[in-house]
Parts: C-alpha cells; sequence; structure tokens
C-alpha cells in the first residue's frame, strides 16, 4: 500500500473501500510531497504559448524562459514566434536596481525586431518582490509601439497553476473585443482550450467547416491576435480544457452574452457529441444532418481498425495521472472502446465536480487521486499490476524505471490524440505500447513468467 | 519574421538586452544534479513549486530516469512572512516519505531575493529534530539571477565539500592515499569511465558527484525512492584527508571551487586540468593519474591512445578544414576545441552562454597551433551566435554541441552532433562517452561519419567505398 503523507490522506480514495467518499482539492501542494504540478507562471505560459504571432517575453532570471522554450509542440500554419524564448535574464544589479528599465528596452527591441501582433509579459516570482511595475511599462510600450503589450501576472509563488490560467484569460479578455465583428456568421464559435498539439485543432476546425460552423478563433491553438480581438462576434463558445478556459467563457458570457459548451474532443463517444451539442444549439436541422453524416463516416473509417487493437488491449489495466481532470473522463471512456479498464485515475487540479464525476465513472476499487506524487504514483503503479500509464513527460520516468507501458497525453506528444483520427492514434499507441516485447525482459514481468512457469 | 538568420548583411550588431534562446539554464538546476550524486540523498529546492517541476522535467528530459526534487513550494503568504515554516514541513515530509541521508538544499531567485537566511533556519530545525534517523543537511545559495547551471553545479559541489570535509574523518572504505576527483557536469558514461580508470590505475577515488547510477539505473521490480549509488557521506567527510584534488575545467581558474577550499583550509593539493577531451587533454590527465597513483599507464589505455591516434590517421581528409560551431559548457567547449583543432577542423566559433570570463583564454590555451584563432563569444546566446554567423559569414559544416542547438542548425543546414546536456530530442545522451581516449574515439568516429554522410548523400551517384 501507498506510502501516504498524512496531510495528503484526504486527497486519495478508493473507490467502494471508503465511505462516505470525500476526496480533497484544490489545495496548496503539501511542502516537500514532490507535487507533480507546476506553478502561476506555468499556467499562464502554456495557455497564451501557441499564439504564434504575439511576442512573449518572460521577465525574471533565466530559467523560467530556459525550461519553457519551444516546450510544447503546439504547431502554427503561419508565424513561428511563439517557439523563441525571450527573457529579460535579470542579474543582480537588476535585482537591485529594479529591472523596469531592462524590461522597457527588452520589449523595444524585440518589437522591432519582429513586428509582433501583441505582446504578453509574464511577470515571474521576483519581480513583484523587487518592485517592479510590469503594468506601467506594458502601457508605455504599447502608446510608443502602437500594439497591444500586456502584463500576465504570473508569479510563481501566488497560487497554483490554475491561478495561471485566470492571469492569461485576464490578458486575453483585454484582447477580446476590440477587433471588427461585421461578417461573422450567426453560425460562429470560438474554439476555447484546444491548443493544436500535432495539429488537432486543424482536425476540429475541418469538422466544424464539414457542419458549416464558422470558427472565428481558436484560443489559443494555431493562435492569431486578430482572430483574438474579434472573438467576441462569435455566436458562441466552445470550450474544451475547461480547467484553463472557463473563466474566460464565464467573463465572455457576462460581458458580451456569448453563451457556452463545455466539451471534450478525445475519443469518440465524447468528439461526436461536442459536435451534436453544438449542432443541437444553432438548431438548425441540416446542420445536425451533416454532423450525423460526417459522424457516421468517421466511425465507419476508424471503428472497426480500433477495433482490431482492441481484441490484443482487452482486459488490460491502465492508469491515468493528467494535469486538468476534464481530460481524464474522456480517456477513461476511450480506454473502455479498447476494453481497457481504469484502475488509477488522478490529476494535478481537479475540482470537486471534476472527482465527483470521475467516481461515478469509475469501477469499484479505483483509486482516484488529486495532486499526487512520484512516490504514491509507483506504489499505485505496483499495487495494481497495470499495463499502460497515461501521462505527462514528469510521470513517464515513473512507468519506464518499472518496466510499465506508457502513453504521453501532455503538451510534448507529436501524435494527435484529439479527433476520430486521435481515437485511432490513441488506440495505436496504446497498442503500440503494451504489446512491445521489451516488457518480457523486465525484472516485473520475468518474475511473473517464472513463477507461471513453477 | 521569426528567423534570426535574416539580419541585413553588415549591419552594426545590436547590443541586445533580452536573452533570446539561451544557451543556459539557472543556477539551482546545476546545485540538484550535484545533490542527486549523492548517496542516499534528495534535492530539494527552497523556492515556488514550480521551479522543482521545471527542473524535474529538463532532468527528465535529458536521462530519461526519474529525478524527484522536493520543494518547500512558496505561496504568497510564504513570501511575505518568511519561508522558514515550509522549509521545515517540507523537510519533515521528505524525511518521512524518503528517509534520505541527506537532503540537499538550493535556493532560488525568490528566496534569495527575499533574504532567506536558511543557514539560521536549518540551524533550528536541527535543535527540533534531535532524535535518531535525521538526515545530514547540507545547503547552498544558487540565486538564479547570478550565474548559470554550471555555476550552480560548481557553487554546490564546493558547498556540500565544505559543509563536511572534516580534518580526521577516515573514509573507512579506503586505503591511505586517495585522490578527490571533481569531474564538473560530465555525462552518466563519463563517471563510470573515470571509476573504471581509478580501478585499473589500483587508486582508489572520492569522485564527486557521482551520478553515474543515480540517473542512469537499471529497470526496476520495485521504485526506488532513493536510486542506488551516488557519493558516500563518509567519502564527503573524508575528503579533507586525500593525497590530492583533482578538478576538470580550465575556466574554473576564476571561481572558488571544492579542490580550491581543500587546498586553503586542508592542504590537499588541488590539480586543475582541462576536461579529458581529445589526445592531448587526455594525456595531460593520464599524465596526473600516473603521477598521483605511481603507476604507469595500464596498457589498455596505451591501446586505446594508440587506435585513436591510427583513426585520427584514417579520417584525417575528411575533417581537415572543415568548419565547426562548438556550443555547450564552457568547459565541455574548450575539450571539444581541443579535440577539433588537433584533428584538422576549425572551430570557427566557440560559444557558451556562461561567462566564467576564462573562456577566451582557455580555447586559445588549447589551439595554440590554430592558423586562424577561433572567435569565442562567451555569456551568448542562440540568436545571437545565429547573426554572428549570417554577419561574419563564417559558414560552418556542423555544429557539435547540446541539443539546444537544434533549431540554430537546421537553420544553417548542417548536422548538429549532439554531445553534453541537455540532449532533449534523442535518447542516451547520459550515456554519451566524451572522456578520455575511449570518448575521443566515439566522438571522432561520429564526426567523421556525419560528414561522409553528408557528402554520400549529396553525391549525385552515391558510392560504396570511400
Amino acid at each position: 500500500m501507498a506510502d501516504i503523507l498524512r496531510e495528503r490522506e484526504r486527497q486519495v480514495y478508493r473507490k467502494g473501500q471508503q465511505q462516505p467518499y470525500q476526496l480533497d482539492c484544490e489545495k496548496q501542494s503539501v511542502a516537500g510531497s514532490v507535487s507533480q504540478r507546476a506553478c502561476v507562471f506555468c499556467g499562464s505560459r502554456v495557455v497564451l504559448y501557441p499564439i504564434a504571432d504575439a511576442l512573449h517575453i518572460v521577465h525574471g532570471p533565466i530559467g523560467c524562459a530556459s525550461y519553457t522554450w519551444d516546450i510544447r509542440g503546439a504547431l502554427s500554419s503561419g508565424p513561428e514566434l511563439h517557439r523563441l524564448s525571450f527573457s529579460t535574464d535579470l542579474q543582480e544589479m537588476d535585482v537591485v536596481r529594479g529591472g523596469e528599465k531592462k524590461l522597457h528596452a527588452a520589449l523595444c527591441e524585440l518589437i522591432d525586431a519582429h513586428h509582433p501582433k501583441a505582446a504578453f509579459v509574464y511577470a515571474t516570482c521576483i519581480v513583484g518582490v523587487i518592485g517592479d511595475d510590469v503594468d506601467a511599462v506594458c502601457k508605455r510600450v504599447s502608446m510608443e509601439k502602437g500594439i497591444p503589450v500586456l502584463s500576465v501576472h504570473s508569479e510563481g509563488f501566488k497560487g497554483t497553476k490554475k491561478d495561471g490560467y485566470k492571469a492569461a484569460c485576464d490578458a486575453l479578455l483585454q484582447l477580446v473585443g476590440t477587433g471588427p465583428t461585421e461578417d461573422i456568421s450567426p453560425k460562429s464559435i470560438n474554439i476555447l482550450g484546444d491548443f493544436n498539439l500535432a495539429g488537432e485543432t486543424w482536425m476540429i476546425r475541418d469538422y466544424y467547416a464539414r457542419m458549416g460552423v464558422e470558427v472565428v478563433s481558436c484560443i489559443t491553438g494555431d493562435g492569431r491576435i486578430d482572430d483574438i480581438r474579434r472573438a467576441h462576434g462569435a455566436a458562441l463558445n466552445v470550450v474544451q480544457c475547461s480547467g484553463s478556459m472557463t473563466y474566460l467563457a464565464k467573463s465572455m458570457k457576462e460581458k458580451y452574452g456569448i453563451p457556452f459548451l463545455r466539451v471534450s474532443y478525445f475519443g469518440v463517444e465524447d468528439m461526436s457529441k461536442s459536435l451534436y451539442d453544438v449542432a443541437r444549439h444553432f438548431k438548425d436541422r441540416e446542420m445536425l444532418e451533416r454532423t450525423q453524416g460526417m459522424v457516421r463516416e468517421e466511425l465507419e473509417r476508424v471503428m472497426p481498425l480500433v477495433a482490431e487493437y482492441r481484441k490484443a488491449l482487452e482486459g488490460k489495466r491502465a492508469a491515468i495521472y493528467v494535469g486538468g481532470a476534464f481530460k481524464a473522463f474522456s480517456l477513461v471512456s476511450a480506454l473502455r472502446h479498447l476494453g481497457m479498464t481504469t484502475v488509477m485515475v488522478g490529476s494535478q487540479t481537479g475540482n470537486k465536480e471534476d472527482y465527483e464525476q470521475l467516481r461515478e465513472l469509475c469501477d469499484e476499487g479505483t483509486i482516484i487521486a488529486d495532486d499526487s506524487n512520484p512516490l504514491e504514483l509507483s506504489s499505485f503503479l505496483e499495487e495494481k499490476d497495470v499495463d499502460v500509464f497515461i501521462g505527462g513527460v514528469k510521470e513517464r520516468p515513473i512507468a519506464y524505471k518499472l518496466g510499465i507501458g506508457f502513453c504521453d497525453h501532455n503538451h510534448e506528444r507529436k501524435e494527435a490524440l484529439a479527433g476520430f483520427e486521435g481515437m485511432l492514434n490513441f488506440a495505436k499507441e496504446v497498442y503500440g505500447s503494451v504489446m512491445s516485447p521489451v516488457w518480457r525482459l523486465t525484472p516485473r514481468k520475468r518474475a511473473t513468467a517464472l513463477e507461471v512457469v513453477k | 519574421m521569426s528567423s534570426p538568420l535574416r539580419v541585413p548583411k553588415n549591419a552594426p550588431r545590436p547590443n541586445w538586452v533580452s536573452t533570446r534562446n539561451p544557451c543556459k539554464a539557472c543556477a539551482p538546476l546545476g546545485a540538484t544534479l550535484v545533490m542527486r550524486g549523492i548517496a542516499g540523498a534528495l534535492p530539494f529546492l527552497h523556492g515556488s513549486q514550480g521551479c522543482a517541476t521545471y527542473m524535474r522535467r529538463y532532468i527528465i528530459s535529458h536521462f530519461r530516469e526519474p529525478m524527484d526534487i522536493a520543494t518547500s513550494g512558496f505561496s504568497e503568504a510564504t513570501t511575505i512572512f518568511g519561508g522558514g515554516a515550509n522549509l521545515h514541513q517540507g523537510l519533515g515530509n521528505v524525511t518521512s516519505q524518503y528517509h534520505p541521508a541527506l537532503i540537499g538544499i538550493a535556493t532560488t531567485c525568490l528566496t534569495e531575493t527575499i533574504g532567506e537566511d536558511v543557514h539560521g533556519l536549518l540551524h533550528e530545525y536541527r535543535a527540533k529534530r534531535t532524535g535518531a534517523g535525521e538526515p545530514v543537511l547540507v545547503h547552498v545559495a544558487t540565486p538564479a539571477y547570478s550565474g548559470t547551471h554550471v555555476d550552480g553545479f560548481h557553487d554546490a559541489v564546493r558547498a556540500v565539500v565544505e559543509q563536511l570535509a572534516e580534518k580526521d574523518a577516515s573514509p573507512s572504505a579506503y586505503a591511505s592515499g586517495f585522490v578527490n576527483l571533481f569531474p564538473g557536469l560530465v555525462s552518466a558514461e563519463d563517471l563510470r569511465f573515470l571509476k573504471e580508470v581509478a580501478a585499473d590505475f589500483a587508486m582508489p577515488l572520492t569522485l564527486f558527484p557521482d551520478c553515474s547510477e543515480t540517473l542512469d539505473g537499471p529497470s526496476m521490480k520495485k521504485y526506488e525512492k532513493i536510486p542506488e549509488g551516488g557519493t558516500t557521506i563518509a567519502a564527503l567527510r573524508g575528503t579533507a584527508s586525500a593525497k590530492a584534488s583533482i578538478e576538470f575545467g580550465r575556466t574554473l581558474r576564476t571561481k572558488r571551487t571544492a579542490a580550491s577550499f581543500l587546498q586553503e583550509r586542508f592542504e590537499v593539493p588541488a590539480k586543475r586540468i582541462g576536461m579529458p577531451i581529445g589526445v592531448h587533454e587526455s594525456d595531460a590527465f593520464f599524465a596526473v593519474m600516473e603521477k598521483l597513483s605511481g603507476h604507469e599507464t595500464p596498457e589498455k589505455y596505451r591501446q586505446e591512445r594508440g587506435r585513436l591516434v591510427d583513426a585520427y590517421v584514417d579520417g584525417h581528409k575528411y575533417l581537415f578544414g572543415k568548419r565547426a560551431i562548438v556550443i555547450g559548457d564552457e568547459d565541455l567547449v574548450v575539450g571539444l576545441a581541443s579535440l577539433l583543432a588537433e584533428t584538422g577542423v576549425v572551430p570557427v566559433l566557440c560559444a557558451s552562454g556562461g561567462k566564467s570570463g576564462a573562456l577566451g583564454h582557455s580555447i586559445a590555451e588549447v589551439t595554440t597551433h590554430l592558423r586562424e584563432p577561433a572567435a569565442v563569444r562567451d555569456g551568448v546566446d542562440f540568436m545571437t551566435i545565429a547573426e554572428e554567423l549570417a554577419l561574419k559569414e563564417l559558414k560552418p559544416d556542423f555544429v557539435i554541441g547540446t541539443s539546444k542547438g537544434a533549431k540554430l542548425a537546421r537553420e544553417l543546414g548542417v548536422p548538429l552532433i549532439r554531445v553534453g546536456f541537455p540532449i532533449h530530442d534523442r535518447i542516451g545522451g547520459q550515456r554519451i562517452l566524451h572522456l578520455g581516449y575511449r570518448g575521443a574515439q566515439q566522438l571522432f568516429d561520429l564526426i567523421v561519419n556525419t560528414l561522409l554522410e553528408i557528402k554520400q548523400e549529396s553525391s549525385s551517384i552515391g558510392y560504396s567505398y570511400l
């Protein structure tokens, strides 16, 4: 059984084995627990990162810029300014004297060199502590250069990743509402919370195009400043990655009266439901029929192939640990399509409703964990004899060290996992990992094999 | 618009204020690598949660191994009222979960800026926790606004030795006449090689840090909370009684290092040599080993040297006059420049994000016979390097250095030969051998074959023999 810190006992739940149900979440990580979470800056940086024609400059010492250079597989169909790393690289004397002058000079030279459509300035931990007035610098540069220069208050210690999402949304809200909205179709949407990892936004855009829905902006996958500025002209906000983007959707509802839908593009059921929900929202029978036709066509193409993988994967056990809990719902059902059981599921930043929904979705005995850490995760993998672990870069070595398959469902993946095609890719990747012959050589499986021989 | 190469020819080089595509990471990262090289130790960052997570990710992506880094996880209140409570709670939790023999604490920019007295806080903590089974605590100041990950690395090596070395500590595992070796930031394979060399010279060695197993371990049935391996605490305490200390790194001349501390404080003679990359720098290393061990270089290494020189002869035509850009940590760059220069390659630009102040001088020392002196840029970033190349029309044939140079190499249309740290876009960075004749042999073959492949691929007919 896992060695769980006393302070964290209420953040781990085993379905059916603990009554009554309780799971604490949305708490500051316990000091010394080696949380898999990042910080406020990380939340802001990942959300805004895919905006490809903006300048992103990290105000602070070099680390935060180094660790986020070209960090996400967020593709662009045009400019690639987002893939460069810019920092004020504050030095000791800047810390003593303040970094405002340096920030001003850095912004000016970079804007002159790259002609971005806007600039985002990420304030990191020490910026507030040394007393820099980032807002004032941004305002000044904005006047001088004639583009929006937006401060993102992402000091690492000022909360969790979720607060970083909010800071990012606050910056976006300054852009929304500043562009022209003529010529926008009444059947139009903004795609919120898809980041075009491995080109996923393009797949989703294609589905909407086939349905006859106009996409005004994608926030932020393959994102463009001018699109975001006119996002208030869309008739509906379609929100994936609800953890990061619900705040933006709610704010746009309040300010511009735009309704929003929560969707997920992972797994065939959630993907289909998302498209149907959008079609139903527009109360357009033809659109609904077109959507049905498209979904049928995609399913007929994809599902026979998925079924082939299912034959091999039936009965295998999976564990999931992701950033936002919403993605976990889709993964649990996608794994069911492959005949697999989810025996452990957790997230860095899930909330009460998320976990309640996960509990309903999961089988008896499933472990649900909030803000877990390597020692807990490794013990869950061992205890549940997991065949494949689905997570991000920091989870990968935990699985691999124990001779367990792994599927990257995070920022760095190179395979599209969203949409119908994504289900196929997901099946292929899980199959490719679970069925690899290498596990037979690992101590974990060898021991089992020998026992069988006995 | 995003291509840094589209700079007009002969345009004056602007004096950039910003850092664009950095060629360095921050100081605490280097310190966590050092702490990982101590037996039974867990690295701990005093600062925000994100620092630990980002550095874990950066390190994991190179080593593909678990890398747990604990943190005190600052909140807004902690920043205002001080991080003492969080530090104490964090140390307590790490102790109860990991049962470490040592916790290696490094500060971050935040804790340095608010002026945390880590030394005092640890003193308080020790006074409170007097029971058995408490870990040894060592700490190092690594303000991220000063220096690079390499400075953090060397500062951590010195801090650990300063805090643990004791005059009469007997490192019982060792016979008398042992030597300290501070290799700097090298690969796990390099560290295994150094231990092999010492064993072959029958010379007892305290190698620090030693990540050869802790960051390149075998497949496991049970998850190890703290992986096996690393320099033992006893060996670190005993460093004061060594016969001598060897440290790798010509650019360390500007720094106060572990070796210089042991020399000043305990009169352990310090011998600084270049990172042993290529024949010349390896000769210097083996000469030191001969002198300190009293044994001649074993036949095995003589053979390796002989085969390496023979290979240099076999491949010399393919390298002579080729032009290379060398990018990475300063001492790696110096070593590579030495290897390139001795094989006829012109290192047209040697660049590093580090700024020890000794890079230019060190490069000059190892490339004395070059007809065209190498351009050296320290404290530089990748976009500045790209602009420099465009302006000076340096026309490189290849880039050799960390994987962070991939974008630059791609824009230049030349291959990147990946060495050093980090290598984030390939597997096996931890298993690259850079050091000794054997490491030089592998690097040399790799460089020659990379260039041959281009020649063959770009030939209209291809060919079957060289």
